[in-house]
């Protein structure tokens, strides 16, 4: 343990703990700018900076380890007037327009600049024109409010190993951009939008389709329909000042009938749709040997795309089965427009999302237009939403709880725990062992595939033989899982696993790009808390027994895996190269 | 890509006159899987690798930089931000002839700006495109040469110039253009 004393006070950490961190557990709050808890420190902003006594320099507290008989002060008149200082000199810097920026009153720059109390401009203003990427259509970079802090670089590399952002020339000229005067939709982004999420300013952001959307409500013309995707109902609340994890899937249902829509779905309805269909393939692979083992996820089109351009090899692996929010279009616009007698021509289909690669999926390919139009029209994250509701002045959490609408809004637990890494391996495994079996699983609790760790594996018995099944989230932890497969495939042994889940963000949807800001493990482990206790609280917890699902394939689709299911509910994937030009 | 050749101690390495470079790019792959292969393929070898590169083609095209990536196994995001870092390295073509003015503060005191201004009038090259479209010269400052008891100074090629001025400036570029339409 390393004694010292932190302003006077006494403190006993443990050895390597930085001084911003035993400083915060004496109630000392040290300001910081670049520093994220996710990430290493880079120590680029220079803001946390303090003094030991007898020391001639300042020294960074995000990046220095407290040690023994050490004397920190971290406020004092020079540290406070340096630190501002540096502010200002990133100030004049950053663009002075922080009434039109979509981080306005989000911003970790402006709290920075409100908290020092800067009211003027001290340095002259110099800020390098630069136009916007806005190639993806899912997350817009304004480089003009970069700070240079490396974030998303560290983000994207080390924690996506993604490698579409890095750092390129220095000094005044340091830029942070995808490498070789290229777009980033030219790039090897797959658009997960972690680094909009790490953004600590409005320079990297979801591209914002709020206005896309009111426009469509108040067109007398379209017949507007919404669904929301499972981790959204126990994030948006931080939005709204409630800690993370609540559950506030009746008010979101009553929030969107007041904002327009004409009908509330749930893509957890079709998140139970997918189990049915994604198990089905399961059971068709590994008990009647008809198709490739091991089984890959692939709801999780930032996943899906970097499938495609790192790992092709696995296509074949690939299950077919769309993602919940494109079962939910297609069906909103077949066989609900068909039960209702509405023109799908008119269905105008909003999804609201944790993500910024579900923009992106729209489009994916041409199966997204199975129903014979645009299967979803717009995607929305949950930072979007939130804006919606704050504009649209309803008292979002005095609302009286609601149902969703019939036909498309019924949900079990299964289809809820789809929000939190390992719950898509949950819920499958959950309905593949009664296919299998045509028992219930005796704990439906799978805890092995639980949890925050990068790479979780676990066996459950069917039929006396063990399958095995690996969750990975966070795409640098997906490496190492298919190495394993292939070796096994190039020694000729048999197969590692049978199924393999993979979300592209750490800690699954309600970690994802588009949710809230803030996020950190603390926050991830809370948000799944919530769709785990949402899981636990339903009478019914397993796809395959949600009634309306039970009604789906006897007066629509006949059975899983069907001629009519594989043409509504099925994709194709193909190998994309890594850099378009 | 602009390149940040100014203004930096790097820019004082020399550039030696290389062959003309290789046109096609099926030319530079031989050239750049010789040079990958000499330094077996390790990426901490990359500033090197690089290095020789550049003497290869007079600069670093961005096809060269993807293949470099492809051979060492990393992502190009980094060789691109590896060349990108270094003075030396230069991501737009140079000319065959490299013209440089010493603009430390030696020569500054001494007016090294208006020998600047009339070599690139004389050549129509300025701080943002500072090669002709010939690519026959390439003007650059650099930030000192170390050769302040000759200021103004400017080097062409490996050529060091001492007390220079705007009109022997001009000269010394004449002279050149000169050898180089000779027969």
């Amino acid at each position: 343990m390393i004694k010292a004393r932190i302003n006077d006070l006494p403190v006993e950490v443990p050895e390597g703990t930085t001084i911003l961190d035993a400083a915060r557990q004496v109630q000392v709050c040290i300001p910081t700018l670049c520093k994220h808890r996710d990430l290493l420190s880079t120590a680029a902003c220079g803001i946390c900076i303090v003094r030991n006594k007898g020391g001639n320099k300042m020294i960074r507290a995000c990046c220095t380890p407290l040690e023994n008989g050490m004397e920190i002060t971290t406020h004092d008149r020079d540290i406070v007037e340096v630190r501002r200082s540096t502010l200002e000199l990133i100030l004049s810097n950053h663009p002075n327009g922080c009434l039109t920026c979509e981080r306005n009153g989000e911003c970790e720059l402006q709290k920075l600049a409100a908290d020092f109390n800067i009211n003027q401009e001290a340095i002259k203003r110099y800020v390098k024109e630069t136009p916007p990427d806005t190639s993806t259509g899912s997350i817009v970079i304004d480089f003009t409010k970069c700070i240079k802090c490396g974030r998303c670089i560290q983000v994207c590399q080390e924690m996506q190993d993604v490698w579409a952002l890095s750092f390129l020339e220095r000094g005044i000229n340091t830029r942070m951009a995808p490498a070789g005067d290229i777009t980033l939709a030219e790039s090897p982004c797959v658009k997960c939008g972690q680094c909009s999420a790490h953004c600590p300013t409005g320079a990297i952001v979801e591209n914002d389709e709020t206005q896309t959307i009111w426009e469509a409500l108040h067109d007398p013309n379209k017949v507007c329909v919404v669904q929301i995707a499972p981790s959204v109902r126990v994030t948006v609340g931080e939005a709204f000042g409630l800690p993370p994890g609540t559950n506030l899937t009746r008010k979101l249902y009553s929030a969107l009938r007041r904002l327009g829509f004409k009908a509330v779905f749930d893509t957890n309805f079709a998140a139970d749709v997918t189990i049915v269909e994604e198990a089905s393939e399961f059971i068709e692979r590994f008990a009647h040997k008809r198709g490739a083992l091991p089984l890959i996820t692939s709801c999780c089109p930032s996943w899906t795309d970097f499938m495609e351009k790192n790992h092709w090899d696995f296509i074949d692996n690939f299950s077919t089965a769309k993602s919940p929010q494109q079962m939910l279009g297609v069906l909103a616009k077949t066989y609900y427009a068909e039960k209702l007698g509405i023109d799908p021509a008119k269905l105008y289909m909003v999804s609201i999302m944790p993500c910024t690669a579900k923009k992106y999926e729209l489009t994916r390919t041409e199966e997204m237009y199975a129903s014979g139009f645009k299967d979803v029209d717009v995607a929305i994250t949950t930072r979007e939403l939130a804006r919606m509701l704050k504009q649209s002045g309803i008292e979002f959490l005095s609302l009286p709880d609601a149902e969703a609408d019939s036909l498309l809004g019924d949900y079990t637990g299964a289809g809820t725990i789809f929000g939190a890494t390992g719950g898509v391996m949950e819920a499958a495994v959950r309905t593949a062992y009664f296919y299998a079996t045509g028992k219930k699983l005796k704990s439906l609790d799978l805890e092995a595939v639980r949890g925050l760790q990068g790479v979780k594996e676990g066996t459950v018995d069917i039929n006396g033989t063990p399958v095995r099944v690996a969750v990975a989230h966070g795409l640098a932890n997906v490496e190492d899982v298919l190495n394993r497969v292939r070796e096994a495939q190039k020694a000729g042994k048999e197969t590692p696993y049978h199924f393999i889940e993979v979300m592209a963000c750490p800690g699954g949807c309600i970690g994802g790009g588009g949710q809230p800001y803030g996020v950190d493990n603390e926050r991830r482990q809370k948000r799944a808390a919530g769709l785990y206790q949402d899981d636990r609280d339903k009478q019914i917890r397993c796809s395959h027994e949600n009634p309306e699902v039970i009604r789906l394939y006897k007066e629509f689709l006949d059975k899983p895996l069907s001629t009519k299911a594989h043409h509504l509910l099925h994709t194709r994937y193909t190998a994309r190269p890594l850099y378009k030009r | 890509m602009i390149s940040n050749l100014n203004h930096d101690l790097n820019g004082t390495v020399a550039v030696t006159t290389a062959p003309a470079p290789a046109a096609h790019p099926a030319g530079r792959a031989a050239a750049i899987t010789r040079i990958v292969e000499k330094h077996g393929r390790r990426s901490s070898r990359l500033v090197p690798i690089l290095q020789e590169v550049q003497e290869e083609f007079r600069y670093l095209p961005p096809d060269a930089l993807a293949l470099v990536a492809e051979k060492l196994n990393v992502a190009p995001a980094r060789v691109f931000g590896v060349a990108t870092f270094y003075a030396h390295f230069a991501i737009k073509p140079k000319g065959k002839h490299l013209v440089r003015l010493c603009d430390g503060t030696a020569c500054h005191v001494k007016d090294s700006i208006p020998i600047l201004d009339a070599i690139r009038r004389r050549l129509g090259v300025d701080a943002r495109h500072p090669t002709t479209p010939d690519l026959m010269f390439t003007v650059e400052t650099v930030a000192c040469l170390g050769a302040c008891g000759l200021a103004p100074v400017v080097v062409v090629d490996d050529q060091v110039h001492g007390a220079m001025t705007p009109a022997k400036g001009v000269a010394l570029v004449e002279s050149m253009i000169a050898k180089e339409a000779a027969p």
